[in-house]
């Protein structure tokens, strides 16, 4: 098993969830993050005080998949974020050594 | 005695003290998150700390027989003799309590204005001694001055309709001595201090304008056509603040912001203040179109002057309230308030004299005695808070509580 581990654009959430709908990824979990990679920070103006501002607000989405549909979520989620401009975000892919289904006890890929 | 100007006044009354939570939410959204519930606390706290303050002694003190036209004698102390009746020389129409409680809730917003200058560093307890040292020895001889029986400025002849002098300029001169006193908080210029909720901000600054009618209008003392005449030029020269401010903000920066527009509401409300029950449509416009631009441009000027007045309490009080005085001896007409007087524009020049006679002295006073006392409770309690306290945030430092939890 994997884990998906995708940091996206705040505005691409609701495509991104879609598109992962229709190949049937059956669930994730979202956060709110915020940080900065090569996009750098903006600058804010609160009554005339200028604040840079480095981290940047961005939604991590969680998924976890057998190994063989691994592929197809990265895929997915790559061309459902893409703007194509700095800031899209990145996205991570770990093993999994175990994952539990807490209401029935099952575990591996019955899980998922 | 009249009903509908006791009920329109006691409304008032009601109306000015929901300014004061509008005002903690103004400024609670102004403050970083760590610091919200310390924001709010100061001005909640003050609705009963300055109500029983102004009962026992606060408002013989402002309002009482006048000893010289510096200070009212005791003799309402506890509100005695302070009820149902009218007093003749504040208004024959309603009883003495409605102009009294009325007035109770001027003297909880004006101290609760100051609280946005030393926002996120200053000890509660110390907080509360300075209040009512200041409450006592400024903000009462003050009120006295310009509004008491008897009181020297009001005998002068300077007009300060619902308390441009007394409420605006005294705060925002204070708020200047606090922070010359105090200094700046811990990473100011280093650090970002973003606003943390300014939808709550906006929220704050909609009451405030809200209540501003009972505070402007009300202080016609009467449900009368001044007092119609003041809510129109109350209305307007928020609007015409408003406007400036985010029309110079989008000339100088290039965006219109949200914050803009609710400082720029406040300033012209600020502003329009002393001058509502004196100036036409036409000049509150006028007025307010001033105020947006000059506060503005004050707290833009305020890095460069290099003091940490974290909500710009001098640029939108101070430098609100002293254009608006002024303004008042410009804009005042005969022709809309026949008890006033005329000002510049309407052919009276010693009128803008006789304003500024009324805003240095208040400066003055305000300014000497807000130093000397913050010295004193600086001397014996200590002001700031230890520097960890402040980098923690005084929600949970000073008030063991959090504003926001999971």
């Amino acid at each position: 098993m994997k884990k998906i581990e995708a940091i996206i654009q705040p505005f691409k959430l609701e495509p991104v969830k879609e598109a992962l709908h229709q190949i049937s990824v059956q669930g994730m979990t979202v956060t709110e993050v915020k940080g900065f990679g090569r996009q750098k920070g903006i600058r804010e103006v609160y009554r005339g005080m200028e604040y840079q501002v480095d981290f940047l607000p961005k939604v991590k989405i969680e998924v976890i998949t057998p190994d063989d549909k691994a592929q197809a979520v990265v895929e997915t989620i790559m061309n459902a974020a893409r703007t194509g401009r700095i800031g899209d975000g990145k996205i991570f892919v770990y093993p999994v050594a175990e994952v539990v289904r807490i209401r029935t006890g099952e575990t591996g890929n019955d899980a998922v | 005695m009249n009903a509908a100007n006791t009920a329109f006044v006691l409304i008032s009354a009601a109306l000015v003290l929901f300014m004061t939570p509008g005002l903690a939410l103004f400024y609670g959204g102004m403050v970083r998150g760590k610091n919200v519930l310390g924001t709010l606390m100061q001005n909640f706290i003050l609705i009963a700390l300055m109500g029983v303050q102004w009962a026992l002694f606060g408002y013989t003190l402002a309002f009482g027989p006048s000893i010289s036209g510096i200070i009212g004698n005791l003799s309402w102390a506890g509100l005695a003799g302070v009820g149902a009746e009218p007093f003749k020389a504040y208004s024959e129409t309603i009883p003495h309590g409605a102009f009294m409680v009325f007035q109770m809730m001027f003297a909880i917003i004006t101290p609760a204005l100051i609280t946005g200058a030393w926002a996120e560093r200053l000890k509660f307890k110390s907080f509360l001694i300075f209040i009512v040292l200041w409450a006592t020895l400024v903000y009462d001889p003050v009120a006295h001055w310009v509004w008491g029986d008897g009181g020297w400025l009001k005998g002068l002849g300077a007009l300060d309709f619902a308390g441009g002098t007394v409420v605006h300029i005294n705060a925002g001169i204070a708020a200047l001595a606090a922070v010359l006193v105090m200094g700046k908080r811990e990473g100011y210029g280093r650090d970002a201090f973003i606003p943390h909720n300014l939808p709550m901000t906006v929220l704050g600054a909609g009451i405030l304008w809200f209540g501003w009618f009972g505070f402007n209008a009300g202080s016609a003392l009467a449900a009368d056509g001044l007092a119609t005449s003041a809510f129109v030029a109350t209305q307007l020269g928020a609007c015409g603040a408003t406007l400036s401010w985010v029309a110079a903000e989008w000339i100088v920066r290039g965006k219109p912001t949200t914050l803009g527009a609710a400082s720029g509401a406040v300033a012209g409300l600020v502003a329009i203040t002393p001058a509502a029950g004196f100036v036409g449509p036409m000049s509150a416009i006028l007025i307010g179109l001033g105020a947006g631009v000059l506060c503005y441009l004050a707290v833009l000027a305020k890095p460069k002057i290099g003091y940490d007045d974290s909500l710009d309490v001098v640029g939108v009080h101070g430098v609100g309230g002293v254009w608006g005085a002024l303004a008042t001896g410009l804009f005042a007409s005969k022709l809309v308030n026949p008890a006033g007087a005329d000002g510049l524009f309407f052919g009276n020049p010693a009128q803008l004299g006789i304003q500024f006679l009324a805003v240095l002295t208040t400066l003055v006073y305000s300014f000497v005695i807000s130093w000397i006392l913050l010295k004193i409770v600086d001397a014996v309690w200590g002001l700031r808070v230890d520097k960890a306290d402040e980098i923690a945030g005084l929600d949970l430092t000073e008030h063991q509580e959090a504003g926001y939890s999971l």
